[in-house]
């Protein structure tokens, strides 16, 4: 086996507690695991982003009721990006599916500005090939987020 | 979490001394924004340099603060970061915000216009 082959079999896994505090801190801990890529500061930006909506989203609504729960991270580098997948043990989605994330209009009297739901629409907008399924009790969201690795380190 | 602010030709400027603006502190950020406009002048300039990331809900905080403010009260931006410029790029909120390169640039810009 090339050693570039061993590497597109390596996962990162992260555990993480499903808080907001134990989010952010974990959030730096995978981007800090992530510079062993040599990303531009512009993609560890966006990785960034898309992961910490994902979490927030879970402890926001999965575990909305379990200050205990975790959420699972696994992260493969391969040529086409990071593919990533979420676990939780909260709450599915509503209707089961993953929200569409539409954006509001923003043509209105600053009163009706909407206060939320970019989430799901920087998620959809930033990751590629999203699929989220229910399983055993289990949300299981998994994507790529699409930025070039053509360095990909020897391991 | 820490605002500093000062006035300059008749406005306010705050800065946000952090290096996040996240779902972890949003609530918190608002209050803060809400305490630190109020009574306040016409015009409210956040200085976002130390900031280097944003989610959605931080910028909802900012949106909410916005709407918090007095009838008679306007908030602008300044100094965004690549990664907090990109988050009001791609939600559209850069067409709701008079944002500046730089609070000096807030000022120069008001003097250009009128």
């Amino acid at each position: 086996m090339s050693n570039s082959s061993q590497h597109h079999d390596k996962y990162m896994k992260f555990a993480i507690p499903g808080t907001e505090i134990a989010v952010r801190n974990g959030l730096a801990d995978t981007i800090s695991a992530l510079r062993v890529l040599n990303l531009s500061g512009e993609d560890y930006g966006t990785i960034e982003l898309v992961l910490a909506e994902v979490m927030n989203n879970i402890v926001e609504h999965a575990y909305a009721d379990s200050p205990d729960g975790v959420i699972e991270l696994t992260i493969q580098p391969k040529e086409r990006g990071l593919y990533c997948t979420f676990n939780d043990n909260g709450h599915p989605m509503p209707d089961g599916t993953v929200p569409l994330g539409n954006l509001s209009s923003l043509n209105c009297e600053v009163d009706d500005l909407p206060e939320g739901g970019f989430g799901w629409f920087l998620i959809r907008d930033l990751a590629r090939d999203l699929e989220y399924k229910r399983k055993c009790g289990k949300n299981i969201l998994t994507f790529r987020i699409a930025i070039e690795l053509p360095n990909l380190p020897v391991s | 979490m820490q605002l500093e602010t000062t006035t300059r030709n008749d406005a306010l400027i705050i800065t946000a001394v952090m290096p996040r603006i996240d779902a972890a502190i949003a609530i918190q950020f608002k209050d803060e924004m809400r305490d630190a406009c109020d009574g306040g002048p016409a015009r409210v300039v956040l200085d976002l340099a130390d900031v280097d990331f944003i989610d959605s809900s931080g910028l909802g905080a900012i949106v909410a603060t916005m709407k918090l403010l007095a009838p008679d009260q306007k908030l602008e931006l300044a100094t965004l970061s690549d990664n907090v410029d990109k988050v009001f790029r791609l939600t559209r909120m850069d067409s709701v915000f008079a944002i500046h390169s730089t609070t000096d640039a807030a000022f120069t810009n008001i003097i250009h216009a009128s």
